[in-house]
């Protein structure tokens, strides 16, 4: 079933009141704050790493994970779990969070537009149509394969999505991109359900992919999607300035001196990289590249140099936590991470919608 | 001011309006005829061809038994259920694109369709619930998602912004509980609700035909009364307000018809994505309308249903896909359409 | 045309928590061309909002015809009183006589049929802000100054005896300006219209005003004829800047020119030029003082 399209905003709210100019403290007072906040953030993130591998459907107490890191006996079951299934598990979750954060935080800046969500470049819908198509036609089903089949399915679609949001005059404007994306989306989804409704199998198989989940990905996935997110943490965390740029329209960054077509290239590649790369670890997961750009930008203020790392930090808060969840919820089984990060996504978006200022990036 | 040659003023503002619905219903008459021949077409195919002569004629009580049977009782309630979801389906996005000012704003996007089919699929997989049960379901669903939305979105008034940003994460979420109920259950009866989940007309029969004909009927007064109002609010609600226009009142009254249109549609044949996306514009671009073109809309979704179930019944040979895909594929060429002309159009971006 | 009276009790008007007007009372003066005048965001808007019953009063009541406007119909308010907003919108494509057309919807019962009195209503309406020749166009095509009184003629389609104007001039050039003003001034002459608009040239204010009202942080400052109103000091208080009033040589209202911190450029001081003569002579000739006396 196709993923709903975000949808490009081109009214802004009916103009109201004037906005009271809060006190402007001190850049120095201000810059020192938000570096306390990153540590204060990097630290709960650190917290809720040894949560995710202390906990599980067997617990497993802090002083043994400990011990499993620094003196690892293979005889002691305990240790085993930690250092192939749980540490795996947190660092794909650590990656693919950190991803999404992000990749989120990028497309929204590069669109302007407070609903893009990295799925909007047809992300998600050409990494699914590549998966279905590699169980259908090849009978693949391990998850390393689907990785490689989900990067490329998502370079692919973003290729298009890209190509087809520049044709005519202005090029890849947010407007059209959203709409290339919506189209793409729509168009992929049809050819992925015509092939899941024609093979109970390939269905079978793909039903437990497509909800995105941290499960059973151990460090060979980890290792694969590495480097392509590490890389892609890299370029996006120096995109700050220019999506400051990007921020205040196409005109003002030309007459700033930006190059707005190359830096929107720039920026989609990196898009690619890390939403790409995460959907192929851990399948499609959704609102944590909506949400947790709004979160950093309610604490951090419009400035994408800090907008950027909090994103980044913030994010695999969101999803080791929502993993965590999902591990205590649902004991014995689990809840996988793809549903709680929507069920606690949606509903703080939405108390986001509901305040007056979400329109203004 | 004096007698033009072409009248009075007040006779001209007339003719003016003349010519512009003589555009209209010219336009609606060829779309009609275009629809009765797909329709006619489609209940001509199928395992014993019938030449469409025969067809017309048995729809005019002139045809002999045999032929009788097979349009009537096997191919006419499914062409007719494609016709009238398309139908609904058209009126029900024009609606919602009128009232969010939005090209891109559609039930389907909104999240209506996406809560119809959270319900439904809860109805197939959890209760294990077939037929009329989960179209049931299905309707609930759907008003249950739009009154949340509605609900959501009000803090004084409900802004048409507003409404589209929660109904994205309604629709999300509902989204994402499908995807879980689809986990839960036995490979074979998640397919099932996936074939629901695609939108298909295979299996209708007369009961849907009934059921879509009576809420079309009940509706269509009310939608009629409340088109004008539509045209009022296009202009923008502090104009709305200064004609007397009861702005949250009407607002509220054609959102419960656009949902109940789209909960009707859903729940006779499933979630068909992007008719209710596609027909509107598509309407609105033929009639050179800028008001919401209801009529041109309906016909047109009924032409998109009607196309793509024949496309999907005949374009493959035996294999016969749901009509839900085919309109997504059929969708996509015209959202690139839409691209090329945003340039001229310079609507946001 | 049935004269109607505006009026507005104790006031006290605001969004969310702010609350812009506090405690002001106002009576529109009938048959005449009330301007409202003030620094931005001091609530000219606001005022003409909760004029227009689109904003409800926190307190004080907005009273027509002595009646308090919430306890109206919207419907007969509508026919009593025209708006129209600032920045007001249009769906893509639509034609003027169709826009126009739409006026009519307060006077149109349920089952809408366009009559005879609609089409002459539009007809006089696109005859006065004279669009009658662009009927058919749709008005994404048409000059700012051309939108501007479709957009008039709309309002006019609605036959009200009240018409207010939220900033009608603030996005035209010059001629459109004045094109705009003197057709307000037309409406009033021809049909007694009450008309109330805000605008931000207190120029155009003191020459096409009967009535002005100053406004500053939501209260009135100062209310009456033009020459009663713009003064220096009332100038220097509701927009904190210093001016000189001089008659106007056209129409002989009040002319507000500002002293501000640069006068002259390009030093005119040297008469010697044929062009530095002929603005001399003009100010000899009206009475006007030169920068050099100030």
């Amino acid at each position: 079933m196709p993923p709903p399209p975000a949808l490009p905003t081109t009214a802004a709210p009916p103009p109201d009141s004037a906005t009271v100019d809060a006190p402007r403290r001190r850049p120095r007072t201000r810059r020192a704050t938000l570096v306390a906040g990153l540590i204060v953030s990097v630290a709960v993130l650190l917290l809720i790493c040894l949560l995710s591998i202390a906990v599980g459907s067997k617990q497993i107490p802090l002083s043994t994970v400990i011990d499993a890191l620094r003196h690892y006996n293979d005889a002691n079951t305990d240790h085993v779990i930690v250092r192939s299934l749980r540490v795996p598990r947190t660092v794909i979750g650590l990656l693919v969070g950190a991803a999404l954060g992000l990749s989120g935080a990028l497309m929204q800046g590069v669109t302007r537009n407070p609903l893009a969500d990295p799925g909007i470049l047809g992300v998600n819908g050409g990494a699914a149509l590549f998966v279905v198509g590699g169980i259908y036609w090849f009978g693949l089903t391990s998850l390393t394969a689907y990785v490689w089949l989900a990067f490329a399915g998502a370079a692919a679609a973003s290729v298009a999505v890209y190509a087809l949001g520049s044709l005519g005059r202005e090029g890849a404007t947010p407007v059209k991109l959203a709409l290339a994306g919506a189209a793409m989306t729509a168009m992929f989804g049809s050819l992925t359900t015509a092939l899941l409704i024609g093979d109970v199998d390939t269905f079978d198989q793909f039903r437990f992919w497509s909800v995105g989940s941290l499960a059973g990905r151990g460090s060979d996935i980890a290792g694969q999607v590495a480097p392509f997110i590490l890389i892609g943490i890299v370029l996006a965390l120096v995109s700050g300035r220019l999506l400051n740029a990007l921020s205040l329209g196409d005109d003002v960054a030309r007459s700033l001196g930006q190059r707005v077509g190359l830096a929107r290239l720039f920026t989609a590649v990196t898009v690619v990289l890390l939403c790409g790369a995460a959907t192929a670890a851990a399948g499609p997961i959704g609102f944590v590249g909506l949400t947790i750009p709004h979160v950093a930008r309610l604490i951090t203020g419009p400035d994408y140099r800090w907008i950027l790392p909090y994103s980044m930090v913030l994010a695999p808060i969101l999803l080791l936590g929502s993993d965590v969840l999902g591990r205590i919820v649902a004991q014995p089984g689990e809840l996988q991470v793809g549903i709680v990060t929507a069920v606690l996504g949606a509903p703080f978006f939405i108390a986001l919608v509901r305040r007056r200022k979400l329109a203004d990036l | 001011m004096a007698t033009t040659t072409a009248g009075t003023p007040a006779q001209l503002i007339a003719r003016s309006r003349a010519v512009r619905q003589a555009r209209s219903v010219l336009v609606i008459t060829i779309v009609g005829i275009a629809l009765f021949a797909t329709f006619c077409v489609s209940l001509s195919l199928g395992d014993y061809k019938i030449p469409v002569i025969d067809v017309v004629k048995t729809l005019f009580g002139q045809g002999d038994k045999a032929t009788e049977f097979i349009v009537n009782q096997l191919r006419l309630p499914r062409a007719l259920t494609g016709i009238l979801v398309g139908a609904a389906l058209g009126l029900s996005g024009a609606i919602f694109q009128s009232i969010a000012r939005n090209p891109l704003a559609s039930p389907d996007i909104i999240g209506v369709t996406y809560g119809a089919s959270a319900f439904a699929v809860f109805a197939i997989v959890t209760l294990g619930l077939t037929g009329a049960a989960v179209s049931g379901l299905a309707i609930a669903g759907a008003l249950i998602t739009a009154f949340s939305m509605y609900i959501l979105a009000w803090r004084r008034g409900v802004s048409s912004y507003r409404l589209i940003l929660v109904g994205i994460g309604i629709g999300a979420i509902a989204m994402s509980v499908t995807s879980y109920l689809l986990t839960k259950a036995r490979v074979e009866i998640a397919q099932q609700a996936l074939v629901w989940l695609t939108g298909s007309l295979n299996g209708v029969d007369w009961s849907e035909v009934r059921a879509l004909t009576i809420a079309l009927v009940l509706l269509t007064p009310l939608m009629v009364l409340l088109v004008h109002r539509l045209r009022i609010l296009q202009l923008g609600d502090e104009t709305a307000y200064g004609l007397g226009l009861r702005v949250e009142r009407s607002r509220l009254g054609l959102i419960v018809i656009a949902v109940l249109l789209a909960a009707v549609a859903t729940a006779a044949a499933g979630p068909i994505g992007f008719v209710a996306f596609v027909a509107p514009p598509i309407a609105r671009w033929v009639t050179r309308s800028p008001g919401p073109a209801m009529i041109a809309s309906a016909l047109i979704g009924a032409l998109v249903v009607a196309l793509s179930d024949l496309l999907a019944q005949h374009a493959l040979g035996d294999t016969q896909l749901p009509v839900g895909v085919v309109t997504g594929v059929v969708g996509a060429p015209y959202l690139m359409f839409l691209l090329a002309r945003a340039n001229r159009v310079g609507s946001g971006g | 045309m049935t004269e109607h009276s505006l009026a507005a009790e104790n006031l006290a008007v605001g969004y969310d928590q702010r609350e812009i007007i506090h405690d002001l009372s106002v009576r529109i003066p009938v048959g005449k061309i009330t301007v409202i005048v003030g620094a931005n965001a001091c609530g000219k808007s606001t005022l003409l909002k909760a004029l227009a019953r689109l904003l409800k009063p926190s307190r004080g009541t907005v009273l027509l015809d002595g009646k308090s406007i919430q306890q109206i119909p919207t419907r007969e308010v509508a026919t009593k009183l025209g708006l129209l907003p600032q920045s007001p919108t249009a769906p893509e494509g639509i034609t003027v006589a169709d826009l126009v057309g739409r006026g009519r919807y307060p006077r149109q019962g349920w089952i809408r049929q366009w009559t005879k009195a609609d089409d002459e209503a539009i007809a006089d309406a696109m005859t006065s802000t004279d669009v009658l020749e662009i009927a058919d166009r749709p008005i994404d095509e048409l000059s700012g100054g051309q939108r501007q009184r479709v957009w008039i003629a709309m309002a006019l389609a609605q036959e009200t005896n009240i018409l207010l104007l939220d900033e009608p001039t603030t996005f035209l050039d010059l001629t459109h300006q004045f094109e705009v003003l003197d057709l307000l001034v037309d409406l009033n002459k021809r049909d007694d219209r009450t008309i109330v608009l805000v605008l931000h040239d207190l120029n155009q204010a003191c020459r096409f005003g009967d009535h002005l009202i100053a406004l500053k942080d939501g209260a009135i400052v100062a209310e009456g004829n033009p020459s009663e109103v713009i003064t220096e000091q009332v100038v220097e208080d509701v927009f904190g800047l210093a001016v000189k009033i001089i008659p106007d040589p056209v129409a002989g209202s009040p002319m507000v020119v500002p002293v501000g911190r640069h006068t002259t450029r390009n030093g005119q001081a040297s008469p010697d030029n044929p062009a530095a003569k002929a603005l001399a002579a003009s100010a000899a000739a009206n009475g006007i003082c030169r920068p050099a006396d100030r």
